[in-house]
């Protein structure tokens, strides 16, 4: 074998791998180039998060608008902060909107869900929500309806 | 002992895996000769080659070659300093992936910046000093064992190194490829004034061409000097190696317990 | 008693050696500057024995995986009626683990265990030796284009299997079991993370590709030169390797998906 058809056959296999990268960016993590655009943070404060997690779903009317970047606890309310980065071309999320824990089916994974408010203003880079609902606690809806409450 | 000399080890001592190969060993080895490292089986010439050539360091002792000490010498001078030598291993040891002709151009590729018609004017002419240069597009599996030696000595001379080691040339050769070596090595020496030292336990092959010889037993030197002096050495040792006496001061059997005991004939037996 | 923990302590040692050596041997083979004209294609050739001839075994095994997968996949979450999460479990499975993982075994078995094979007949027919002799250093010439090949060669190996897998997979769910093919792109879509998933799985296999090659070329240079300690090498490279790729994919898969 001479040193081309090697040198053919390895730069052929390199494109192989290339392209095969190629499809697990597109075809099966649907990264598309305009997904590495510009996103903007907002935060908010729950009582309780729940399930959710980092890298977890934001959407809004069902639609994904940005992920979940971390969840802390603030030391001083006792309430879990919540920073969630939002897509950039979202610039127009009403300044009384609310986040809301919810989940998707009855077992399925929990996700923060944005229900719009009718204000002009809309929420800037750093802000925070306003008002929150936590997560829905099964365990505690079942205790409340038995107890009478 | 001629005021010459190429190669000088001094007091060298060298173990393996807590054996003791060699226990101060001092040989002298004169420029431009042949000189003839004789000695049984396992008696470390190998080893005395290669720590020549610097692949094996001694545990104490001194090894002079050319006026330079080897073990002075740091990794990268040191290969710089094995381009003055050659080495024919007993196996020949030619790169299986690549062709006769490719393993003679190989030092010249790697060391030399020649062009690529000059590299192709040595190749064949080392070739043709060992008379393979119609082997040239061979691959070295298709070639005998002897064949495979010469290649391998085309290689070891293509770039005229002044010293050259051959290990065990003639080990497994027939008569006829014993010949064509004993002569190569001897024409080699003399047309380019090598020193060429050979190692080798062919007592008859080896006394023939070489001027100086030296006997090495148990870690050390136990003869040395001229063939003719050789013959005539007082040193029982040294006669039973060179006439080959099965039993002698390197007893014929292993050393044991006394027979008597072994076959369960001790005491007891009435 | 004391044999026994003397012996323990013996072994211990022998082990810090080794790996002393093993460090040592890996320090000798990537110092140096690289030149590119004689070492590019050493290279070539190293990728072309190394990768190109590993490429079929790694495309059969990742159909058949993804096809295996897609059967199991199918069978398990039908029970919960959610088979169109079919995708998301194949694609995840594959791409961060069973893609560098099994595709490191395989190389291990294929190119690992002929890299030891070479180089330790080239030890034991003195080819290394004589290269020393003629100022050639063996750890630059042969050692470590294979070392690079290896590490090259795995990471994209282990795409190619992923995907391969992930098409297997579809083959079985979509066209054969009747998963809606949307669903089955749309879910992979929606729970894979390019950087999260792909990338640290593309890390693992470079990490796994250094050190099943680094394993093999030390085993092969370090070898008894005898066939008995050339086939005893063989093997040792293939089961220091296995047991490393899968020890290793333990601590990486904790650091990069425990969220601790």
């Amino acid at each position: 074998m001479t040193q081309r058809t090697t040198d053919i056959t390895v730069g052929l296999f390199m494109l192989a791998g290339l392209a095969a990268l190629l499809f697990l960016a597109l075809q099966v993590s649907g990264l598309s180039p305009k997904s590495a655009k510009s996103t903007y943070t907002i935060y908010a404060d729950f009582n309780d998060t729940g399930g959710i997690t980092p890298r977890g779903r934001v959407s809004m009317a069902g639609v994904t608008v940005g992920s979940i970047d971390s969840i802390t606890l603030n030391k001083e309310t006792f309430q879990a902060r919540v920073a969630m980065s939002i897509h950039g071309d979202v610039d127009n999320i009403p300044a009384d909107s609310a986040a809301v824990i919810r989940t998707s089916g009855l077992l399925g994974e929990q996700y923060i869900d944005i229900s719009i408010g009718g204000e002009m203003d809309s929420l800037q880079p750093g802000d925070t929500f306003y008002s929150t609902q936590s997560a829905m606690n099964i365990e505690r809806l079942i205790s409340n309806f038995a107890s009478g409450k | 002992m001629g005021l010459d000399s190429y190669i000088t080890l001094k007091d060298v001592v060298f173990s393996r895996s807590e054996r003791r190969v060699f226990n101060g060993v001092s040989v002298e080895i004169p420029r431009g000769k042949i000189t003839a490292i004789m000695g049984p089986s396992g008696s470390g010439k190998t080893t005395l080659l290669r720590l020549v050539g610097g692949q094996l360091r001694p545990d104490s002792g001194s090894i002079v070659v050319d006026g330079q000490s080897i073990g002075e010498l740091r990794r990268k001078e040191l290969y710089k300093f094995r381009e003055k030598m050659g080495m024919l291993f007993q196996s020949g040891a030619l790169f299986t992936d690549l062709s006769v002709y490719e393993n003679v151009a190989f030092p010249m590729r790697v060391h030399t910046k020649l062009p690529e018609d000059m590299i192709n004017d040595i190749v064949l002419m080392k070739l043709e000093a060992v008379g393979l240069r119609g082997a040239r597009n061979l691959m070295p599996s298709e070639l005998s064992g002897g064949m495979n030696r010469r290649v391998a000595l085309a290689r070891s001379i293509a770039l005229d190194p002044e010293l050259i080691m051959y290990d065990e040339p003639f080990a497994g050769q027939d008569p006829i490829g014993m010949g064509v070596l004993v002569k190569l090595i001897r024409d080699l020496n003399s047309s380019m004034g090598l020193t060429s030292v050979l190692v080798s336990h062919d007592v008859q092959e080896s006394l023939s061409i070489c001027h100086y010889a030296c006997i090495i037993a148990d870690g050390k030197v136990i003869g040395a000097g001229s063939p003719a002096e050789l013959q005539n050495h007082p040193s029982e040792q040294v006669q039973q190696f060179l006439n080959g006496h099965p039993d002698g001061p390197v007893p014929f059997h292993y050393p044991s317990s006394a027979a008597a005991e072994d076959f369960g004939l001790a005491g007891g037996v009435s | 008693m004391i044999d026994k923990i003397a012996s323990f302590g013996r072994s211990g040692a022998d082990l810090v050696i080794s790996i002393g050596r093993a460090g040592r041997f890996l320090a000798g083979v990537l110092s140096g500057v690289p030149r590119p004209k004689t070492g590019f294609p050493l290279l070539m050739k190293q990728l072309y024995s190394v990768g190109v001839l590993s490429l079929a075994i790694i495309v059969v095994s990742g159909l058949f995986i993804g096809m295996v997968l897609g059967l199991q996949g199918y069978t398990i979450l039908s029970d919960f009626g959610s088979e169109a999460a079919i995708g998301q479990m194949i694609a995840l499975t594959l791409v961060r683990e069973l893609g560098p993982v099994v595709t490191a075994l395989l190389f291990a078995g294929r190119a690992g265990s002929a890299l030891t094979a070479e180089i330790g007949l080239m030890k034991a027919t003195e080819q290394l030796s004589s290269m020393e002799m003629m100022g050639v250093d063996p750890l630059r010439r042969v050692i470590a284009p294979r070392l690079w090949a290896g590490f090259i060669a795995m990471p994209i190996l282990a795409i190619i299997f992923s995907m391969v897998g992930i098409w297997g997979g579809m083959l079985v769910g979509v066209e054969w079991l009747g998963v809606f093919e949307g669903s089955y792109w749309g879910n992979m879509q929606a729970s894979v993370d390019f950087w999260d998933d792909v990338v640290n799985g593309i890390i693992k296999s470079v990490v796994f590709g250094f050190v099943c090659a680094w394993i093999a070329v030390y085993q092969g240079y370090d070898c008894v030169p005898t066939s008995a300690g050339i086939s005893s090498a063989t093997t040792k490279t293939v089961v220091y390797s296995s047991l490393a790729v899968l020890g290793l994919d333990f601590v990486l898969t904790a650091v990069m998906f425990g969220n601790f």
